[in-house]
């Protein structure tokens, strides 16, 4: 066209072949370069790719397991699992959550406190992971949310078996509770078995059956798009429920025992002596348990924190108190298995006993004095001065090694979390914890159950049932057999029990014959209490709350309340053949035979049929 | 002396020797002489069996990447089809006729990309879009074609190589348009159609030293550019060299499209089995990041296959642009080419991480309308350059 001529042209056109030759080369170039970054993304990290591109969409769910149920001696369910619907917000799907939850509040009832917990939660949270902006909605909100629910992408209702406890607050101290795992206990658990597990048992049989009552957790792998949402399932393996649990525990009794101690603060551990299981265990005031599964309310839990009467203290197996004279029975056995006494040895109580070469008195309770008293008389009427007497004569080391034989001092291992171990004192304690040397009067102290001697009324009530079956010291348990799902029977758990030698079988007899004079005899502590149905064996105690000083005397009209003496009473009946052994202890309750023998009586009453009609006698203040 | 340039075969037997074809199978299929059916329909078999065979891979991978949404792919079909009339009409055009349009063309797009400027609509969160009321179309499409144009035109008029000036004059003639879409602000329109100017200066034979200085230059403005960029833009690069420091934001796209492509190995997952894809987790793949769907279901085979497409289609365009008799034909043939390069080679760069993000579309193969017809017209013209004229002309 324009070109001046044909070597100009010529030349022109070499030069743009040259050109086209050489990008022609570039392009190859380039794309060679594509190709080889190609080989190196598919062909050398083919695998690492590969596997990354599973990450992505397969993920793996967990699926908690349903928690075993909790039944008691008859069958009566105590812990159950009932479905709960609650409201959840997923951050990533919604724009902006707040105002999301302002929608919703035109909807269903959102308190400020549900706003905390949302704040509270969201900051922690996984991606796409739900967050609860409402607990426990009623039936009523649950279909007017699924009306407007279109409305609310990335709101869902979610339902899950949470925890409830039919009979609240009756067997709360003896079940505890469950409750959303918190972070120290995360760092216990294993994380993997209770990966999409919310609830963990808090307290009570619910922890200390904890592994068997969980279940395993069950997985599936799904495949999820980038949104989180599940495309299909690839692969399941179901979550194995926990096992149910049938205890000893008789409701009924249970409930008896509530109300036999009314009003007062206290605690009642009743056990059957021939196996050790738990038939009551109740400490008062009490809580409902239900509060606590979901997240208790802050006014709530300060109400229960705050309260004098601590009723989220569980007096049962945590309540270390002076044993009293309760103790006594012991220290007869102890004494008579140690050879230092026999039924029929005397000691005169004149009213006090004072240590050789000492001038300061160790009183009686009885002011005037029993006179001479045996072994028998002694329980009977809890002389103080006969056991001054014994314990000083067995010596401390004899005395605590033989009541440790019981259990005193000691975890009783039950299967209710919490439990205290309660104080058997001993030279070797006091030199460890005070650094100081053991006085003799203090053994004085130790034979009638006071001063640093602590027990707690499970620790009691073990006792007590092993005097009444001979011997067997078993540990206490509150669960009897486990139920695996889809097994017909239950399997029974296993019975740990240890024989307690005191030398002669028929020493049990005559202490078993004087407990049952403290209930039956003229002059018996407990004779209050007598029944013409069955016969019951128990021991009177008192345990101080404060010292009087020498020469000052207890006036109950004139102390208050808070300061006034714990009574409490351990018995068993039939004494022939018991069936249930226990403790009572009401604290400040003045004495045991005015106030705790009677509570014993009703729940005797309520155990073995009976009437529980009181005779007046001996109603005065008496240990 | 047109006779004798018309007549002579020593002309293509010599260019065949300067391009090392000669007797290769490829150079027998690039260089063969075409039939007259095809001379007068003023199409080129080669490229148009090439593109049609590109369209339908394209359409086919759009099924899946679209998760089988025939409606989308009969869109892309009906986009397809006008793309393709309006290539052989623009085929039938003489080049002649194509230079003296240049400068006005040229003109109307540097005036409508300031009008876009002004009172542009705002869509994703760029002014790239002028409505007309019945259409809205993007001017920056236009200027992928003015400026190659302008820049033959201009070249066009003088013996090449040209000379330093009209280098210049070129340079800045491009760089108008190009810092006009860079404001909008796109990124990939403005890299493409500076790479037009570019390409028609480097098939017009510049001196090395030239294009030295000018990538010299281009060096020393990138801080500039780093600091005109938006944030956006900034963020874009900033993942580029550390795609992990983001994983779910900015370098999420390009975690996703490696995982996508590595994980398709060397035979792919299969055609509507990607699961990067189908499940979403590969942003864009409908549009920027196709690519990674085909890397992901047909693997390194299927993406060789298409790249060998890719490499037949741009060497095809070269050798017109060699053969062509027109000095203004050979700058705008081989310019549109390499434009076309540009393309291919930004796009797939960016998915396998090799480049930055930039907003190109995988040609001929994205979803969607406005570079298929620009691209599809620049073929027409690829064609028209090399079946007019060459029986002749006054």
């Amino acid at each position: 066209m324009l070109e001046p001529n044909l070597q100009d042209g010529k030349r022109e056109a070499r030069l743009v072949a040259v050109r086209a030759t050489i990008a022609a080369g570039l392009v190859i170039l380039a794309l060679s370069l594509v190709a080889v970054r190609l080989v190196h993304l598919q062909v050398d990290q083919h695998n690492h790719f590969s596997v990354l591109s599973t990450d992505n969409r397969v993920k793996l769910q967990p699926l908690p397991p349903s928690r075993g149920l909790i039944y008691d001696a008859r069958g009566v369910l105590l812990a159950d699992n009932h479905p709960s619907f609650s409201l959840e917000i997923t951050i990533e799907k919604v724009g902006d959550p707040h105002a999301t939850i302002d929608a919703l509040a035109r909807l269903i009832t959102i308190e400020g406190e549900d706003r905390e917990r949302f704040e509270r939660q969201m900051r922690r949270r996984a991606r796409f992971q739900g967050v609860p902006i409402r607990l426990n909605l009623t039936p009523a909100e649950v279909a007017r949310f699924a009306v407007d629910a279109h409305r609310f992408p990335g709101v869902d209702i979610r339902a899950e078996l949470v925890r409830t406890y039919p009979l609240g607050a009756d067997t709360a101290h003896v079940l505890g509770y469950v409750g959303r795992i918190n972070e120290q206990e995360l760092t216990r658990i294993d994380g993997s078995s209770y990966a999409g597990s919310q609830f963990i048992g808090k307290g009570g049989v619910e922890k200390a059956h904890e592994a068997l009552l969980h279940g395993q957790v069950g997985y599936q792998q799904v495949e999820v798009n980038a949104r989180g949402r599940v495309i299909r399932t690839l692969e399941s393996r179901p979550p194995i429920s926990g096992e149910d649990l049938h205890l000893y525990l008789d409701v009924a009794l249970q409930h008896a025992a509530r109300d036999a101690l009314g009003q007062e603060r206290g605690a009642v551990v009743a056990i059957d002596p021939r196996n050790g299981g738990v038939l009551a265990l109740v400490s008062t005031p009490t809580f409902d348990p239900n509060l606590f599964v979901e997240g208790i309310g802050q006014d709530d839990y300060q109400a229960l924190l705050n309260s004098p009467d601590k009723p989220l203290f569980n007096r049962a197996v945590r309540g270390q108190y002076p044993p009293g004279s309760t103790i006594k029975p012991f220290v007869a056995l102890a004494g008579l298995a140690a050879g230092v006494t026999t039924p029929e040895r005397p000691t005169y109580c004149p009213g006090y006993f004072s240590l050789p070469g000492h001038s300061h008195r160790f009183r009686c309770w009885r002011r005037g004095g029993h006179g001479a008293q045996n072994l028998e008389q002694a329980v009977v009427q809890s002389c103080d001065v006969y056991f001054y007497d014994l314990a000083n004569r067995m010596g401390i080391e004899r005395l605590s090694g033989f009541l440790s034989q019981f259990g005193f001092g000691a975890l009783t291992g039950i299967d209710v979390a919490g439990e205290l171990s309660g104080l058997m004192p001993s030279p070797e304690w006091k030199q460890r914890v005070r650094q100081e040397l053991w006085y003799p009067g203090e053994t004085l102290i130790v034979g009638i159950g006071q001063g640093s001697f602590l027990a707690t009324p499970l620790q009691l009530a073990t006792a007590t049932a092993a005097v009444a079956n001979h011997g067997h010291f078993i540990q206490p348990r509150v669960a009897r057999a486990a139920q695996a799902p889809g097994q017909p029977l239950a399997q029974s758990l296993p019975l740990v029990s240890r024989p307690i030698e005191v030398g002669n079988a028929h020493h049990w007899d005559r202490l078993i014959d004087a407990m049952a004079g403290v209930v039956e005899g003229e002059r018996g502590t407990a004779r209050r209490i007598r029944s013409p149905d069955y016969r019951i064996a128990g021991k009177t105690g008192t345990s101080q709350v404060f010292s009087l000083g020498q020469g000052q005397t207890y006036n109950a009209k004139t102390i208050p309340k808070d300061l006034q003496d714990h009574a409490l009473f351990v018995a068993f009946a039939p004494v022939e053949d018991p069936r249930i052994a226990l403790a009572v202890i009401v604290e400040h309750g003045g004495s045991g035979g005015a106030t705790a023998a009677p509570v014993a009586r009703r729940i005797l009453d309520a155990y073995l049929g009976g009437s529980t009609v009181l005779s007046e006698a001996g109603g005065e203040h008496a240990d | 002396m047109r006779t004798r340039v018309r007549g002579a075969p020593s002309m293509q037997d010599e260019m065949k020797r300067g391009l090392g074809w000669s007797g290769s199978l490829v150079g027998e299929a690039l260089g063969r002489e075409q039939p007259g059916l095809w001379q007068r329909i003023h199409l080129d078999a080669p490229l148009l069996v090439a593109l049609l065979a590109l369209c339908g891979f394209g359409l086919m991978v759009l099924f899946s990447a679209s998760d089988q949404d025939l409606a989308a792919v009969q869109r892309q079909l009906a986009r397809l089809a006008v793309a393709f009339v309006l290539m052989i009409g623009v085929a039938q055009v003489p080049p002649a006729r194509l230079r003296s349009w240049s400068p006005s063309l040229y003109g109307v797009g540097v005036i409508v990309l300031i009008a876009v400027l002004v009172v542009g609509d705002v869509g994703k969160g760029a002014q790239r879009w002028l409505d007309l009321g019945v259409v809205r179309f993007q001017p920056s499409e236009l200027l992928k074609l003015a400026v190659p144009m302008m820049l033959s035109w201009l070249l066009s008029a003088r013996a090449l190589p040209p000379k330093l000036a009209w280098v210049g004059l070129s340079a800045l003639l491009t760089l108008i348009p190009v810092v006009l879409i860079a404001r909008q602000p796109d990124l990939g329109t403005a890299l493409l159609v500076a790479s037009a100017g570019m390409m028609v200066l480097f098939i017009a034979g510049v001196g090395w030293r030239v294009i030295g200085a000018l990538a010299v230059a281009v060096a020393s403005l990138t801080p500039l550019v780093w600091l005109g960029m938006h944030d956006y833009q900034r963020a874009r690069v900033l993942t580029f060299l550390n795609p992990e420091s983001d994983p779910l934001g900015a370098g999420y796209h390009i975690i996703q499209s490696k995982i996508a492509i590595g994980s398709g190995g060397l035979d792919g997952k299969g055609w509507l089995n990607g699961t990067q894809s189908h499940l979403e987790f590969l942003p864009e793949r409908n549009t920027d990041f196709i690519f990674a769907v085909i890397g992901e279901e047909l693997g390194f085979t299927g993406i060789l296959v298409l790249l060998a497409i890719y490499l037949f289609i741009i060497l095809r365009g070269l050798v017109i642009a060699a053969e062509s008799r027109d000095r203004y034909g050979r700058l705008l043939a081989g310019g549109l080419t390499l434009v076309f390069f540009v393309y291919v080679f930004v796009n797939t760069g960016m998915v396998i991480g090799l480049l930055p993000v930039v907003g190109v579309p995988l040609p001929l193969i994205s979803y969607g309308g406005t570079s298929m017809v620009t691209l599809m017209v620049g073929f027409g013209m690829i064609m028209g350059v090399h079946t007019h004229g060459r029986r002749g002309r006054a």
